[in-house]
């Protein structure tokens, strides 16, 4: 049986043109960018033709781009980074409730340094109001950090409104755009974006690659110390042919970006279209049309996301779910708590992330699947029993 | 994560559904916390438990226990099942990831909240449960 894998958001399926970009740099061209050897500045070339690469996908001037080790370290550094060298001018941070670990940890662990942090209420198809950020802001506030895109119910967030408040108030703004880099159109100046994250996996690159954006002129401590790589901003060995892999599968989504879109966004509406049309009692989680194009996010009542994963897998589908069962958490995930799902909801949540490579009949077959095995379950399920 | 045991009674359920007229009925847990189980027992005059039934909201491992539960007491007389442990449950299923310990607990409780049941219904007593409290919150947040 051929998996049909829907967990596009967790992870994606390497390009072949990606692996094929990458691999000279393993065993060929594996010389280290900072050797003044021919050999090295050869790697030295790469790097700098793959940040040219990349920067369009955010309008971006190449030498505003650092590369990192992924999208967790970029929101690391961001945040961190912003927060210890702009101490001088204030303590106060900015986020919302929905954020990815990455940014909500991180925030938890400047509130235990001093820092004080507001989370922003979400309204209940998630988004970021920016009239809140604008009332949020205090003479003590140095950092605004909201997500571009949310990686749970896929809602996209008013960064340009926010962008425009944070200009005039001098405060700088950072997003997280893991899950929307090379999935919907960024212009980091129009939108007044001051630092960016991405990763390079979530586009059909390799793992273990990421960037972070600083716009030119940003005071930003750095993370990672030791070597001088990355103009002494990000110290380590760059990871040449993932930094390959990464420039490629940033070009194919940029030249591909309105076709893929539309091709994934015609699977994801296909979802939320036929999915209520048979299975009854259920709710479609997140913005209804403000949405990434590869996003579905629904809720079964009556049922348990783990078990529903558990049957689905062996109907051969991949997927993921907001429910504490498959984390090994109490609470169900804090983005579904956020828009104000009741816990026995959230906990039958269902995500389903498209990428170019899903078909049409996948989308079909999986619907079957999923009406066979919710049905199962609802049968097992003294709730949907006391229903009837 | 889960054991061959836990997959198979995941997969195949044993004892799934209600008995109508059941001498005894237990329920345990909330949605809340994301688990449920409702064990439905049919006992003859001889007091052993002759059917047994469940209906459970829940994970891999909170459907796994019941069913294992289900199997581990019928054919059993109430004085046998009322013994039943979680620990003998996590045992038959070959083991539980620790985070999935307390479904195992709810199974525990199911069973003797339904024996309760029988126990009021009938006037009996039965050694063991003479203090269940069923609407006791049994699930156990120490994940």
């Amino acid at each position: 049986m051929k998996m049909i894998y829907l967990d596009n958001a967790a992870t994606t399926q390497v390009h072949q043109e990606v692996a094929d970009a990458m691999q000279p740099y393993f065993t060929q061209t594996y010389g280290n960018p900072s050797s003044i050897y021919h050999f090295g500045q050869t790697a030295q070339k790469a790097l700098e033709e793959a940040r040219a690469a990349i920067a369009p996908v955010i309008q971006a001037q190449p030498d505003e781009l650092y590369f990192t080790g992924g999208g967790s370290e970029s929101d690391n550094w961001a945040i961190k980074g912003v927060a210890y060298a702009n101490r001088n001018k204030g303590n106060h941070i900015i986020t919302s409730k929905i954020e990815h670990h990455a940014v909500l940890h991180t925030c938890e662990y400047l509130e235990k340094n001093g820092f004080k942090v507001t989370y922003l209420e979400v309204d209940s198809e998630g988004m970021v109001n920016p009239k809140d950020v604008q009332n949020a802001i205090t003479e003590d506030t140095i950092l605004v950090t909201i997500m571009m895109a949310n990686n749970e119910i896929g809602t996209i967030q008013p960064i340009e409104e926010i962008g425009q408040i944070t200009r005039e108030k001098g405060v700088l703004l950072h997003t997280d755009a893991v899950q929307a880099f090379g999935h919907i159109p960024i212009d980091v100046t129009a939108m007044n974006i001051d630092l960016l994250s991405a990763s390079a996996h979530k586009i059909h690159g390799p793992k273990g690659v990421g960037l972070l954006y600083i716009r030119k002129g940003i005071r930003i401590d750095n993370l990672i110390h030791g070597g001088a790589q990355e103009k002494k901003k990000r110290a380590g060995t760059e990871n040449v042919p993932g930094i390959q892999g990464f420039a490629k599968a940033s070009e194919i989504a940029y030249q591909n970006l309105a076709a893929h879109t539309e091709k994934v966004m015609a699977l994801r509406d296909r979802f939320i279209e036929q999915i209520p049309k048979v299975i009854d009692h259920v709710r479609l989680n997140g913005h209804p049309t403000n949405r990434l194009p590869g996003n579905v996010n629904v809720s079964f009542e009556f049922i348990e996301g783990e078990s529903l994963l558990l049957y689905l897998d062996m109907e051969g589908v991949a997927a993921s779910s907001g429910s504490a069962c498959t984390s090994g958490a109490l609470d169900p995930s804090h983005v579904l708590m956020a828009i104000g799902l009741p816990h026995e909801i959230a906990h039958g949540s269902l995500r389903l992330s498209l990428s170019v490579y899903n078909t049409e009949e996948e989308v079909d077959k999986t619907i079957e699947a999923l009406k066979s095995v919710v049905n199962r379950l609802r049968q097992m399920s003294p709730l949907y029993n006391r229903r009837k | 994560m889960y054991t061959e045991q836990v997959m198979d009674h995941f997969k195949n359920p044993r004892n799934v559904g209600e008995i109508e007229n059941a001498d005894g009925v237990g329920e345990v847990g909330n949605a809340k916390c994301g688990d449920i189980m409702k064990i439905y027992l049919k006992i003859d005059e001889n007091d052993i438990i002759t059917d047994v039934k469940f209906l459970t909201f829940g994970c891999g491992s909170a459907i796994a226990s019941s069913s294992m539960a289900t199997v581990l007491i019928k054919g059993k007389h109430v004085d046998e099942a009322v013994s039943l442990t979680n620990k003998a449950v996590v045992e038959a299923l070959g083991g539980l990831p620790k985070v999935k310990v307390h479904c195992s607990v709810l199974a525990e409780q199911a069973v003797k909240s339904a024996l309760f049941d029988y126990a009021q219904k009938t006037g009996k007593i039965i050694k063991g449960i003479e203090d269940f409290k069923p609407d006791e919150d049994v699930h156990d947040h120490d994940h």
